[in-house]
């Protein structure tokens, strides 16, 4: 493996080290008896070792930390210059897994990945990650990775693993590699670097969940098959057409970002997008929607086609046939010709006839250059569904010899792959089990992305690096170096990249070429600077025709924002994240409309059989007539112990149309069981009652009066009196800021708390009993009629009153107030009355009912040595008994005010960053000091739109809210209070 | 100064103080009975219940309860205040009748202070059995220690109510133990067993009923009398205040103090007739515990249910009038209608309606609907401590935390071990205690005699 260095005189003098290796080498082995023998045959470097080394004290003590015995930690004999024991190092690093890409800070704590952070300075992702990103530090420790190379069941060495390969693809056969889709210039050259010694060999790519009719639709248009750069911070009118591009669909981290950016309304700019969703099921960007039609897919399509005609008769160019819809959308078109090029107009369809006429709308209106790109194109999702097809094909003519698959699971995607029987040789690359896994013959470990080199071209002309902060767990190889070492290659794949990247990306002036490496692998990214040329200049209109398609009731397929299309499944943490509407964890079910419901006779949470699959039925507010959802990513059966048997695998109901993977179905058959099946809810009232919770008003109201919507603050506020003298914060009076308009709900904020706060999973029957431990949540609010409703998210965490109820009950001062405004719980001193949980009146607080370390019935990831290696070990594991809740990160404050005053200096607004803070994609949370007039939060806080939850208590929280703003005409006769908004009608828990 | 014509003897059958002892200690003497043992047997299985549910919920955990993160008291600690209030009768019985010379309550005092000590000790069970952390219950203690020093939270409830109940708890107990000393010398002096004699003499201390023990049992009376009357009176406003100073809907209210207070009464009473109905037609107590005595009880039932009905409709008045959407919803969403819906209707019936059946007299006397007002009465306040505990917490602020608590088996487990060691107690107290205040007995019979 390729060192690792921090600073260039590392890096500089670290090259002799030949003559310290004899040394070293005794040392190493002599200590690392203590851990597994895999490990010490691996080679290292000096620093490689000492995270071992560091890895193994830090896992001993997290290890025994939990239990009273003190197991053996050793300090330091010589302490190495970059490591100060407790104190962490954070490695500029690339996160993607083949649908996602991230720009990561990984923060190491002697030796461990513990958290991933975003990195701020990336230009694509810019700070954000998604709930993924953050947990997929938990599979680096997954039990369910493999471990060692199998062939045929059998353990055997790398070598024979190579021999054994270079035999079988030297007899000349057929090969098909398939990847996933693949965003790396360097393993692009090591793939070419294969190809050239196997001549005979194919390269596939395959998505999932496939965006190739997007690429095939522009391929048509403008002769060059791409997906353009989305620029959603230049819209102002974005209409999107089943497009969950908030959630997961392409790039949604960096979707996010600029989409909230539009949302930021101030009274110096009091503007916003206007954002139109159409789509079937309710889906977390159409929640965040200021206008959403639900419809059919077919009638959104010919909603689609209506304004293409529209615009082009506005525009001049050639109409398409189209058969009448009947939701009219002559406003849509009005709106879109008056904001031609700054509107967007997306579709989350991988039909390439719909991509055409949404890539046809948004060339006429000038869209092209301005909020979308051919230059910065989208490199994400270069699967193409036909290509695969004709794979599939040859594959079951027996042509293919020898099936080469990475990091792709077919067997479980396909919802089947018989095929793959025919296949002489088959092999798999992964880094853990799953169903393709267990149906090859060879198995070749794949390093963890933590774990390994990597590059990335996220954007074209944006470039991203992938180091390694933790030496191999397992026996385990990386994907280009089985691929190098099959083609006989000397080159190890980390110095292939560092070839590549010093010789074909760096800049080619000479001055700026010094450290060139070294700076770029520290920043984690490089931006050539130069503007890439533009994919295509060329436009033919295209020849459409839809037709008319009838069918009572139609299946939609999502990816869900936890599991994407399932790669996710063995992950206790996005197992237990709720869905970001329906608030459902571990399992998918089968979203249908309130009047599909009543039509067909389905209760909330019964069991229909759709083809023959038995599958729990949620009645969804929002949820368009006529159609059914369900959401992909479940039902595995290798995933691993907490993955399989969890929900139905939606796979199956995913057709070939014209060779291009649809996610939709209108053929399926649908029968009542009579069975109910309960579904894990973290919430089971979904109407605010007409209380003041999340308050909100339109654009219009807020431009005539900032505070509309928020008359309740300043009541509260006038009311604003006690007897008692006011608590005095001096220094520090942290405090936060929420921006309602900003926040999506995307969850990424939930899973980067568990990760820095070591919170328990739980599992399914304690979610149902409603102990989950998140100490953050979003809550999610229906408004409006079921069948259509205003949908709010509202992310709630300890509120830290100023006048706190749960302290003043506590018998024994378990929970008190410090002297910088946070609310503070002694684990130690705890004993668990419970009294604090029901005195607190955003019930925030969380009880540990069981032991959830160690403990079989929870045999999740601290039920294992392996995953309990992702503590942080800042932070206590609490122990059964105990109440605990969200500390707004302490343990992060007091690192960055130690560390400014041992540098003498005041804290920089901004510096802290709680975990929540930190990563959210949209930057709706601010954490700050109140005490500070000039500090963002503060700033926040003196805001028209700024409230506290329940201020009507005069708890004083530190939370602040600012109203939710939707850019909707106002409705006449309706209060802008939200405390006269109608509940709505549905009800799903009394 | 009772034996007026209009109230008529408080003891029947014109006893001689000799046939009064023999009468009321002969249980003692006696071998067991066949129910008797029965009982204690069925007691015992139900208390190896119990403390399979305590072993379950300390090895295991507060999770085996359905308690949530919503609802965080559920059985426990309605069970607690339950017992609590059945516990407040035999001390209210005797401070408040001694201090208001109320004779007739010497018949029955002595089982319902019996009473009151079981069911304390029951009631103690669960505040410690629902915390989290069992093994360092001794934080709640303000004891000198090296931690700091730390000290307790004196601003909360919790604590407080800790205070109370270890107070009430020992006050009532040395209550009914210093009655007991005459008797227990009474016995000693009969008994022919030697182990008997030797046991009851331990208890006796020595009296010897000179006139200057009387004088000091009297003066000491008195005091824990006094004493004990403050706490019967704090001790349950003190268990409100577990509720009333929260922020909690429905529990954040000045009217609980009282209304717990009466409540508790209440309970208690209705328990002390239930006991009192048994115990007198089993060991044929009837000229002791005579239908005059219970007609009283009775009364007193029917005027303290009129009180509960004043307070729940107070509270429910005072819920509207506030205008505040919380305290509403609360009553009128989550209590009168909505989810529990039932165990309001449950309470208030049998609280505050059914007991005013004994208006009639004709009722008043039907010792078998007496009986069965008075086990109604005792479900009933169980439900006025569900309602309190669980609808107030199941829905408060924000709908989105809103769950709703289902016991599990653990929890009825554990209440039912609670009602056996209650049985238990009850029939130890039976077999080995007198049940009936031999001295004070002799004393109110003193004046019939004289007349």
């Amino acid at each position: 493996m390729e060192k690792q260095w921090r600073s260039i005189e590392e890096y500089k003098y670290g090259r002799n080290r030949e003559e310290e290796r004899g040394t070293e080498a005794l040392h190493k082995n002599a200590l690392l008896d203590v851990l597994d023998s895999k490990v010490v045959d691996a080679s290292g470097s000096r620093r490689d070792f000492l995270k071992l080394f560091g890895f193994s004290v830090a896992s001993a003590a997290v290890v025994s930390s939990c239990e009273k015995p003190v197991q053996k930690a050793i300090p330091y004999l010589i302490k190495p210059e970059e490591i100060i024991p407790g104190k962490a190092n954070y490695y500029a690093s690339t996160f993607f897994d083949g649908t996602e890409y991230c720009s990561v800070l990984v923060k190491v704590r002697d030796g461990r990945p513990i958290k991933i952070e975003g990195n701020h300075q990336s230009p694509v992702s810019r700070g954000g990650t998604s709930a993924r990103v953050q947990a997929s530090v938990l599979n680096l420790y997954d039990d369910a990775r493999l471990k060692e190379p199998v062939l045929s069941g059998n353990v055997i060495s790398w070598e024979d693993v190579d021999r054994w390969v270079i035999n079988k693809l030297g007899e000349g056969g057929h090969t098909v590699l398939v990847t996933p889709t693949n965003i790396s210039p360097s393993t692009s050259e090591v793939l070419r670097n294969f190809i050239q010694v196997y001549p005979n060999t194919q390269w596939i790519q395959y998505d999932e969940v496939s965006a190739s009719g997007i690429r095939d639709a522009h391929f048509d248009l403008f002769g060059a098959g791409v997906i353009p750069g989305f620029h959603f911070d230049r819209a102002e009118y974005i209409l999107s057409f089943d497009a969950d591009f908030l959630g997961t669909w392409i790039a949604p981290v960096e979707f996010a970002r600029d989409y909230a950016s539009t949302r930021e309304v101030t009274t110096a700019h009091p503007h916003m997008s206007k954002h139109i969703q159409v789509e079937s099921a309710l889906s977390m960007t159409g929640s965040n929607a200021d206008e959403r039609i639900p419809v059919t897919p077919q009638e959104s399509a010919l909603i689609l086609g209506y304004i293409y005609n529209a615009v082009a008769a506005a525009s001049g160019f050639p109409f398409i046939s189209v058969p009448p819809s009947v939701i009219s959308a002559d406003r849509f078109v009005t709106d879109l010709l008056e904001n031609r090029e700054k509107s967007l107009v997306v579709s989350g369809s991988n039909d390439p006839e719909i991509q055409k006429l949404v890539a046809g709308i948004n060339y006429m209106l000038g869209n092209y250059n301005t909020t979308l790109d051919l230059k910065k194109t989208i490199q994400l999702k270069r699967g193409s569904d036909q290509e695969f097809q004709e794979f599939i094909v040859s594959l079951e003519q027996g042509e293919v010899d020898n099936l080469i698959l990475a990091n792709v699971n077919p067997v479980y995607s396909l919802g089947g792959f018989e095929a793959m029987k025919k296949a002489g040789f088959t092999a798999y690359i992964g880094s853990a089990q799953n169903e393709t896994s267990q149906a090859c013959q060879l198995i070749c470990p794949d390093h963890h992305f933590l774990e390994a080199w990597g590059d990335a071209e996220p954007v074209r002309g944006s470039y991203s690096l992938q180091q390694p902060c933790i030496h191999p767990l397992f026996n385990s190889r990386a994907f280009q170096d089985s691929l190098l070492k099959g083609a006989k290659k000397e080159r190890t794949y980390d110095e292939l990249i560092r070839f590549w990247w010093e010789n074909v990306i760096a800049p080619r002036e000479a001055e700026s070429n010094e450290n060139w490496w070294e700076r770029t692998l520290q920043a984690g990214f490089f931006n050539s600077g130069q503007e890439p040329m533009a994919a295509s200049e060329s436009y033919s209109a295209p020849e459409v025709v839809l037709n008319p398609v009838e069918s009572d009731l139609v299946l939609t397929l999502y990816t869900s924002v936890g599991l994407n299309d399932g790669r996710y499944a063995n992950n206790p943490w996005l197992q237990e994240l709720p869905d970001p509407v329906s608030k459902v964890c571990w399992d998918n079910y089968l979203s249908v409309s309130l009047a599909d419901a009543d039509k067909l006779g389905l209760e909330d949470e019964g069991v229909v059989s759709m083809d023959g699959i038995e599958v729990p039925v949620l009645i969804q507010p929002g949820q368009a007539k006529g159609t059914v959802s369900l959401a992909l990513g479940y039902g595995r059966t290798k995933a691993g112990k907490v993955g399989d048997k969890l929900g139905v695998n939606a796979f199956r109901w995913v057709i070939g149309m014209d060779g291009y993977r649809a996610y939709t179905n209108d053929r399926i058959k649908m029968e009542v069981t009579g069975k109910t099946y309960p579904l894990a809810r973290t919430q089971t009232h979904h109407t605010m009652e007409g209380r003041p919770i999340v308050r909100e008003t339109t654009l219009e109201e807020f431009r005539e009066d900032p505070s509309a919507g928020n008359e309740f603050h300043l009541e509260t506020e006038a009311h604003h009196q006690t007897l008692y003298p006011e608590a005095k914060f001096d220094g520090y009076h942290w405090g936060m800021v929420v921006d309602q308009n900003k926040c999506t709900g995307c969850n990424n904020c939930v899973v980067s708390c568990i990760a820095e706060n070591n919170i328990a999973v739980v599992g399914k029957e304690e979610v149902k009993k409603r102990r989950i431990m998140h100490w953050m949540r979003i809550d999610r609010y229906f408004s409006d009629h079921p069948d259509n409703p205003k949908v709010f998210h509202q992310p709630l965490m300890c509120q830290h009153c100023d006048n706190a109820p749960c302290e003043n009950v506590c018998p024994v001062s378990a929970t008190m107030h410090s002297n910088e405004g946070l609310n503070q719980v002694a684990y130690v001193r705890c004993i668990g009355t419970k009294y604090c949980i029901n005195n607190c009146p955003y019930r925030v607080r969380r009880f540990n009912w069981y032991k959830y370390i160690k403990n079989d019935k929870f045999d999740f990831n601290q039920n294992s040595d392996l995953s309990r290696l992702v503590l942080n070990p800042d932070v206590t594991v609490r122990e059964r008994g105990v109440v605990e809740k969200c500390t707004l990160c302490v343990q992060r404050i007091q690192e960055k005010k130690l560390e400014a005053k041992l540098e003498g200096r005041v804290l920089k607004d901004g510096e802290i960053q709680p975990a929540c803070v930190q990563s959210c994609p949209s930057g709706a949370l601010v954490f700050g000091n109140m005490n500070d007039p000039e500090s963002k939060v503060s700033k926040l806080k003196m805001q028209e739109r700024n409230y506290y939850l329940l201020e009507q208590l005069h708890t004083l929280p530190s939370v602040g809210y600012l109203t939710k703003v939707r850019n909707t005409e106002a409705e006449p006769g309706k209060s802008p209070d939200s405390r006269t908004a109608e509940p709505a009608g549905e009800e799903q828990h009394g | 100064m009772y034996n007026t014509e209009v109230r008529g003897p408080l003891i029947l059958g014109n006893k001689s103080l000799s046939q009064i002892t023999a009468d009321i200690t002969s249980p003692l003497y006696a071998r067991p009975k066949f129910w008797w043992i029965v009982g204690m047997g069925i007691s015992s299985i139900m208390m190896l219940l119990g403390f399979w549910a305590i072993y379950v919920t300390i090895s295991q955990g507060i999770g085996t309860w359905g308690v949530n993160n919503t609802v965080g008291w559920g059985w426990a600690i309605i069970n607690f205040v339950w017992w609590i209030g059945i516990g407040h009768a035999g001390t209210a019985f005797s401070i408040f009748l001694l201090i208001l010379r109320q004779e007739w309550r010497s018949s029955i005092n002595r089982a319902a202070e019996a009473m009151t000590v079981v069911a304390v000790g029951c009631a103690a069970i669960f505040p410690a059995l629902h915390m989290g952390r069992i093994w360092d219950a001794f934080f709640i203690l303000p004891y000198p220690n090296t931690r700091g020093p730390l000290w307790v939270n004196y601003n909360s409830p919790l604590f407080w109510d800790f205070i109370a109940i270890s107070a009430y708890l020992l006050i009532s107990a040395s209550f009914w133990y210093l009655g007991m000393i005459p008797d227990f010398a009474t016995i000693r002096d009969h008994a022919k067993s030697k182990i008997k004699k030797a046991a009851y003499g331990f208890f006796a201390m020595g009296w010897r009923g000179s006139v200057g023990e009387w004088k000091r049992y009297e003066g000491l009376s008195y005091i824990l009398g006094g004493i004990a009357a403050v706490l019967v009176v704090s001790v349950h406003s003190i268990v409100s205040t577990d509720f009333a100073v929260s922020v909690e809907p429905g529990w954040h209210t000045t009217i609980f103090p009282p209304y717990f207070v009466v409540g508790a009464i209440f309970s208690g009473f209705a328990m002390v007739m239930t006991l009192m109905i048994i115990l007198r037609k089993i060991y044929k107590f009837e000229e002791y515990v005579t239908n005059a005595h219970l007609d009283k009880v009775a009364k007193i039932l029917m005027f303290v249910s009129l009180i509960m009905g004043t307070a729940y409709l107070t509270e429910i008045f005072t819920a509207w009038y506030s205008g505040n959407e919380y305290e509403i919803f609360t009553f009128f969403h989550n209590r009168i209608t909505g989810e529990f819906t039932k165990q309001f209707w449950a309470m208030f019936i049998f609280n505050a309606i059914v007991p005013q059946l004994m208006w009639f007299k004709k009722i008043r006397s039907n010792l078998v609907i007496v009986f069965i007002i008075s086990i109604l009465i005792n479900v009933g306040m169980w439900f006025e401590r569900f309602n309190i505990v669980v609808t107030s917490l199941s829905k408060n602020y924000l709908p989105s935390a809103w769950a709703t608590y289902t016991p599990t088996f653990v929890e009825i487990a554990m209440y039912i071990g609670t009602l056996g060691i209650f049985i238990f107690g009850v029939l130890l107290f039976f077999k080995y205690i007198p049940m009936i205040a031999i001295s004070e007995v002799k004393a109110v019979n003193k004046h019939q005699v004289k007349k």
